[in-house]
């Protein structure tokens, strides 16, 4: 079990530079997932420490050894593609002892470790199967298994879920979250899936167009955004943006008036935020509200009613050009057209400067 | 509530009931299929009866049953063409079918220098018999030819590879080689870029040098391929005509005679008809008894 380090790692396809000097240190045993949109480099970065691409710039190491100049098989790392990329015209068994054959392991070495991993996955009926013969569920097992005999240093998963339907993606993260306490090895991941993110990580390194925008464990992630795109990219249904105006409020901290008027006391302190930019607004969806007295600060029409059962997500417009998602119970009885009013929990409120850093309150 | 149904079960129209024959699925295959029938079948057949028969241009003499296969058996130079015929089998379709492989292994890159050489290999593929003949003559012409020139560079005697009983088959299968390479380095081509890219990393990962990745992910990924350019091949290069007789006319010595060459002149130079349709039949088995071979023992090497 080894940790990883990154150090200004950069990577470029020509003259289009896709990893900009990414540092980064992954501690052993823990579970740290990629999370970002199509195109924001992280299955790059995962691709870079396998080997499967080259380091342009900066330096890997896996444990204290560094890697990026050795060949794929030689780093001590297993994968599990999106696609699986299992050998189709070799039996599971053979799929699974590809990697160690190679490596000269004893044979009974092989087939001890075969039939263990087998069993804690499940596919030991599967065995002398091909991968054609396979259900994706199964073939996403055998994948695992492929990478878990090999009992490498770190393993990299590249968005291994994604091809799954929506009940075997759950269950199988729910397996994945066990593996990891079972096997306590060091895991990337790599998803544009926040709830795979949320779900698994240890912590979350979120990536946006080819740089870090923030590394941390789930609910700090949630709780204090570092920036308003990660703010938007975690957390569903979306947080809501509004244009403010900020002042000095009581307790030195920042008032803000909103587009429509209301002044609202946040727990931001005053003395940090930068003077004379102009500040965003970030509510959580379940921070705003409808207040069943009418006693609110944000008053709308209610364009669509979602109802999800323990809870419903009201999305209103608030008529001066801005739209706004507030929660409500259940049982609402709110319906498309009714003018509701929001009672926003203001001290849960974030801020973004213009440059799209995030400001919140202090503790939590 | 069975009103209900019946009510609704009624709304819904009948199904026609379905013809025992789909006469208009014939309709889209009668074109091709008049012609088929016309064009292939029915000389198939005349040659098949004409195999049983003794005649010439003129007509059919009168039927002799097996009596031409019985000459056939006898013939010492059918028998010699026979074995030229497979000679020549043996010698080019598994070097095509491993050359193919390996040229495409070389060029299955996306750069524009891969594409500049495959397009040259495949260019030669293009060319019509008689000019690939021509060209190889001259190559290898003992008297300033391209070979001879080059044997006389380095001191040594040139060789008359086309007068040479030994060499003159070998020569003519390395005219046809150059000749035909493009088309398995075309198919195998294909066939390597439809393997998945994963695969090779997945091996990569798996720490699999460049052999062993040849041998446990390329090979099996090109197995059908394979099969189908070893079919091919074998059907076309029992054929063989054109090169023996433009290069050496069967010489020296019915070296180079291959089994065409014997049924094109018992047919239209001593106009022997039915004896010639008597080797024509045994070709036709022998190219489907190769082929129906490579195929089934492909197809259980697959099951196993």
């Amino acid at each position: 079990m080894s940790g990883v380090r990154l150090s200004r790692i950069s990577k470029r396809f020509g003259d289009v530079t896709v990893i900009d000097q990414v540092s980064l240190d992954i501690e052993a045993g823990e579970f740290v997932v990629f999370l970002g949109p199509s195109g924001c480099g992280k299955s790059t970065i995962l691709r870079m420490i396998a080997g499967l691409e080259t380091v342009d710039d900066g330096e890997i190491h896996i444990g204290e050894r560094r890697v990026d100049h050795l060949k794929p098989g030689e780093r001590g790392v297993a994968m599990v593609f999106q696609n699986y990329a299992l050998y189709p015209h070799m039996t599971v068994r053979d799929n699974l002892a590809f990697g160690l054959k190679n490596v000269g392991t004893d044979k009974q070495v092989i087939s001890k470790r075969i039939d263990e991993a087998a069993q804690s996955l499940e596919i030991t009926a599967l065995l002398d199967r091909r991968p054609g013969q396979l259900s994706g569920g199964q073939r996403q097992r055998v994948a695992i298994a492929r990478a878990i005999v090999k009992e490498p240093a770190l393993f990299l998963f590249d968005e291994p879920l994604s091809n799954l339907d929506a009940a075997l993606r759950g269950r199988t993260r729910l397996e994945l979250a066990q593996l990891h306490q079972r096997l306590g090895a060091t895991m990337v991941f790599v998803t544009h899936d926040q709830v795979e993110a949320m779900t698994l990580a240890d912590r979350i390194v979120v990536l946006n167009e080819c740089k870090i925008e923030q590394i941390g464990s789930p609910m700090e992630i949630y709780r204090r955004p570092a920036t308003q795109f990660v703010a938007t990219f975690v957390g569903s249904p979306r947080i809501n943006l509004l244009p403010v105006t900020v002042n000095a409020g009581t307790d030195d901290k920042a008032a803000i008036a909103l587009p429509n008027g209301e002044q609202l006391l946040t727990a931001i302190p005053m003395a940090k935020l930068p003077e004379g930019e102009s500040f965003t607004v970030g509510i959580r969806p379940e921070h705003a509200r409808i207040a069943e007295d009418g006693v609110g600060e944000v008053t709308g029409t209610a364009e669509v009613v979602e109802r999800l059962g323990e809870r419903c997500l009201i999305y209103l417009d608030l008529g001066n050009g801005h739209k706004l998602t507030a929660e409500d119970r259940g049982g609402s009885t709110v319906k498309a057209g009714d003018t509701c009013t929001v009672k926003v929990k203001s001290s849960r409120a974030h801020l973004f400067d213009s440059t799209g850093k995030g400001w919140h309150a202090e503790g939590e | 509530m069975t009103d209900t149904l019946s009510v609704e079960t009624a709304s819904i129209p009948k199904v026609k009931r379905r013809k025992a024959v789909d006469w208009d699925g014939y309709l889209f295959i009668a074109p091709y299929l008049a012609l088929f029938l016309l064009m292939i079948v029915t000389p198939l057949l005349i040659g098949v009866w004409l195999s049983f028969t003794k005649g010439d241009l003129f007509g059919v003499e009168r039927f002799v049953g097996f009596e031409n296969f019985a000459r056939l058996a006898g013939d010492p130079i059918f028998r010699e063409v026979v074995w030229n015929t497979l000679y020549f089998v043996v010698l080019t379709v598994p070097t095509l079918t491993i050359l193919g492989l390996a040229l495409a292994l070389a060029l299955n890159f996306q750069t524009r220098w891969a594409a500049v050489l495959r397009t040259i290999f495949f260019s030669s593929t293009v060319l019509s018999v008689t000019v690939v003949t021509l060209v190889w003559r001259l190559v290898f012409l003992p008297d300033g030819g391209l070979l001879g020139e080059i044997s006389e560079a380095l001191g040594q005697t040139p060789v008359a590879w086309l007068n040479d009983p030994q060499l003159a088959m070998p020569a003519i299968a390395i005219t046809t080689i150059w000749w035909c390479l493009g088309l398995p380095m075309v198919l195998y081509l294909a066939a390597l870029q439809q393997v998945p890219r994963e695969l090779y990393e997945a091996a990569a990962l798996d720490g699999a040098g460049r052999w062993r990745t040849l041998w446990s992910i390329t090979l099996p990924a090109v197995r059908r391929t394979t099969m189908i350019v070893i079919v091919i091949e074998i059907i076309l290069q029992f054929q063989l005509f054109g090169q023996p007789q433009l290069m050496t006319l069967g010489g020296p010595n019915n070296a180079t005679r291959p089994i065409v060459l014997f049924i094109y002149e018992t047919g239209w130079r001593q106009w022997e008809l039915g004896y010639a349709a008597a080797a024509a039949q045994v070709l036709f088995a022998m190219i489907m008894v190769a082929a129906m071979a490579q195929y089934f023992v492909s197809s259980r090497k697959e099951e196993a």
